[in-house]
């Protein structure tokens, strides 16, 4: 009955704020459906989950928030259509979206020339670079990733490894990036392998890689099944090197598929968000991460992932950009880059004209999995 | 040379699998003429009911042999809902047909389901196997057990027994089969169910390796299709020596070549031979009458 009630309220209380005409209006077209559904889908939800909690404490300087949501599917040229109807229909004055680098990249051109600000929820680093005026971005970078990994290496005192990376789009990308940044941290990549993202069995390529003379550490750049098997197979083979495996599999079903014991010294660089509960009190994202963590899995009773991340943190942006800016497009943009020490789930922001990303490495822990369980390294 | 024997180990492994599922197309093929693609979510169904059951408080072999049927039974409705009404169409058509219902099955999956991946324990314990200097999982050897015994099973059925026999005489004609008493209809039931039950064995079989999730099943098809064809479509030998020697030319390509190239040089040997043996290397040569 108390749950009917609460659902009858918070009902109610949507209804109440569409029916009100919102004052400001906030646009947003994602891949909640379709192969990127993974992304987009957790994404959606906190957007949707963070409106109605901005809404029920009051808005944004007394004003309401109205959300004006599409589902692009993962289509580039839907995300174009609907950008366009965003800024031209629905008159909002901010957007967040673009789950994939592709559908950011239609928005993209749509938000500069409408001058309209713009937060991306993809990871490609030609987003903001070269710098677009309206244009920001939330999550870190496969580059960003790899440096976390190489300066892990660096501290180890490994200067040549051996990579194998999954040929789907994930890997391929942080596969090209680690190669590019390698040199920097003094990395030597002495053999450069790659299995398919649905291979049963990647032994062949750890045993070229267990030959190569000189190799010290191994680094797995995927996404999917692929990191999991990797990581058996070398236990199969009982290779005593070290592994690293890439952000795009640090979640616990990870350490489940892999083997609890296989995956036993497995180091990868994570958010604050995937270990909310072993974070240090005194590590400033420890608020904003457990808060944001349960009031999700409280309201969708699923687990969050680093994706729905991305999301909490463009909508707080730009709502703190709208407290500042009001609901004029080239105020919030300008309050947007004047950001400063914004602590988020995906790390600490810091806006300027020249960085629409503002985080640095230390927005990646770097974990290792003991026992079953994540560790913290730094 | 512990190389070589780690690459051959990888390549029988990889082979075996690839082996069950075109196996699995054998059968239907055999007695329609149809090249099943919805064998691939056959394979899937297998594996993640499995995993459901399993995770739900069975004990494995029960809900190993729970997986088999409910699958069997999904293949019996793929037929009787979805093929049989098109009964007549051309060969083609049907194909088209388990395609759709390729994507029907995938979509419902996913719903009934999750969208993660999911594993259960191997059978015998993940305590690698060393064979002078090279590795093999336990795993590994029920997958080739499965494998070798569904052949002989396979063989057994279509070369010894009656059924078997109708099976091929309903694939050759049709009416002629139906004139000399068989009962067809029933003959697509029982393809489709054992198509259905081999896929769903190999999915079982194969999961604690590959692991497995809504959507292995289209690249699982894809790789099983390639192995019937090189080995010849509709033959339980074919299937079998086709399948491994995939998994073969994949590990050493990627052992000794480049594994960037694994896929691409696995393709062109397949091309090369059906260029000479368009039937594949164990496949019937047919002649059309007109």
């Amino acid at each position: 009955m108390k749950l009917l009630m609460t659902t009858a309220v918070s009902a109610l209380v949507v209804l109440g704020t569409t029916a009100a005409m919102a004052d400001i209006k906030l646009g947003a077209s994602l891949s909640a459906s379709g192969p990127a559904a993974f992304l987009g889908d957790p994404e959606a939800k906190t957007i949707e989950m963070m409106v109605e909690q901005i809404n029920e404490a009051g808005g944004i300087n007394g004003e309401k928030i109205d959300l004006v949501l599409y589902d692009d599917g993962g289509d580039p040229n839907k995300a174009r259509t609907f950008a366009t109807r965003l800024v031209e229909d629905d008159e909002v004055v901010a957007i967040i979206g673009g789950s994939t680098t592709g559908t950011t990249m239609s928005i993209l051109s749509v938000a500069e020339d409408a001058e309209v600000p713009f937060i991306s929820l993809a990871g490609a680093i030609q987003i903001i670079d070269p710098v677009h005026k309206w244009v920001f971005k939330t999550p870190h970078t496969d580059r960003m990733a790899c440096e976390k990994i190489f300066s892990d290496m660096q501290q180890k005192g490994i200067t040549k490894i051996g990579m194998i990376s999954g040929t789907d789009g994930f890997g391929a990308s942080m596969q090209a990036q680690c190669k590019d940044v390698a040199p920097k941290y003094a990395i030597e990549i002495l053999s450069d392998e790659t299995y398919g993202p649905q291979d049963a069995d990647m032994t062949p390529q750890l045993t070229k890689i267990r030959n190569t003379d000189g190799v010290q550490a191994i680094l797995n750049p995927g996404f999917g099944q692929g990191p999991a098997i990797v990581t058996r197979n070398k236990a199969q083979l009982g290779i005593d090197l070290p592994l690293y495996e890439s952000h795009g599999v640090a979640s616990d079903g990870f350490i489940e598929l892999a083997g609890a014991a296989a995956a036993e010294g497995v180091r990868l660089p994570g958010t604050a968000l995937l270990v909310a509960a072993i974070l240090p009190d005194s590590d400033p994202q420890k608020p904003v991460v457990t808060a944001y963590k349960t009031a999700y899995e409280a309201k969708y009773g699923e687990t969050v992932s680093t994706f729905g991340g991305y999301a909490h943190d463009a909508v707080d942006l730009m709502t703190n950009a709208m407290k500042t800016g009001g609901s004029d497009p080239a105020a919030i943009r300008d309050a947007l880059e004047a950001t400063q020490g914004y602590v988020g789930t995906t790390g600490i922001y810091s806006f300027s004209p020249e960085d629409h990303l503002g985080l640095d490495l230390s927005a990646f822990k770097m974990l290792e999995i003991r026992d079953g369980g994540w560790t913290l390294i730094d | 040379m512990d190389a070589l024997l780690q690459f051959l180990l990888s390549g029988v492994t990889v082979g075996a699998v690839y082996a069950l599922v075109a196996l699995g197309f054998t059968i239907i093929y055999n007695a329609s003429d149809v090249v099943n693609f919805a064998q691939g979510e056959f394979v899937m169904l297998g594996g993640m009911i499995t995993v459901f059951t399993y995770q739900a408080g069975l004990p494995l072999p029960l809900a190993a042999v729970l997986a088999i049927a409910i699958t069997s039974l999904v293949g019996v409705a793929l037929n009787k809902l979805a093929l049989e009404p098109a009964r007549g169409a051309p060969v083609v058509s049907l194909i088209i047909i388990t395609i759709g219902a390729s994507i029907f099955i995938r979509g419902a999956a996913q719903l009934i389901f999750d969208k993660q991946l999911h594993r259960f324990p191997s059978f015998s314990g993940d305590q690698p196997i060393h064979i002078f200097g090279a590795t093999i999982v336990p795993q590994s050897l029920w997958v080739i057990g499965g494998a070798v015994l569904v052949f002989i099973g396979l063989w057994l059925f279509f070369t010894k027994t009656l059924t078997g026999k109708a099976v091929l005489a309903t694939a050759n004609n049709r009416l002629a089969a139906q004139l000399v008493g068989i009962n067809t209809g029933w003959v697509m039931t029982l393809s489709f169910a054992l198509s259905a039950a081999i896929g769903a064995l190999a999915g079982v079989l194969v999961t604690p390796i590959t692991l497995v999730g809504y959507d292995v099943g289209v690249g699982l098809a894809l790789k099983g299709f390639a192995a019937a064809m090189l080995g010849g479509m509709g033959n339980p030998k074919g299937a079998l020596v086709g399948g491994i020697s995939l998994g073969l030319l994949e590990a050493l390509t990627a052992g000794y070549l480049s594994s960037q190239y694994k896929d691409a040089v696995a393709f062109i040997v397949i091309l090369a031979v059906l260029f000479v043996m368009p039937q594949g290397l164990f496949g019937k040569s047919t002649t059309e009458r007109v």
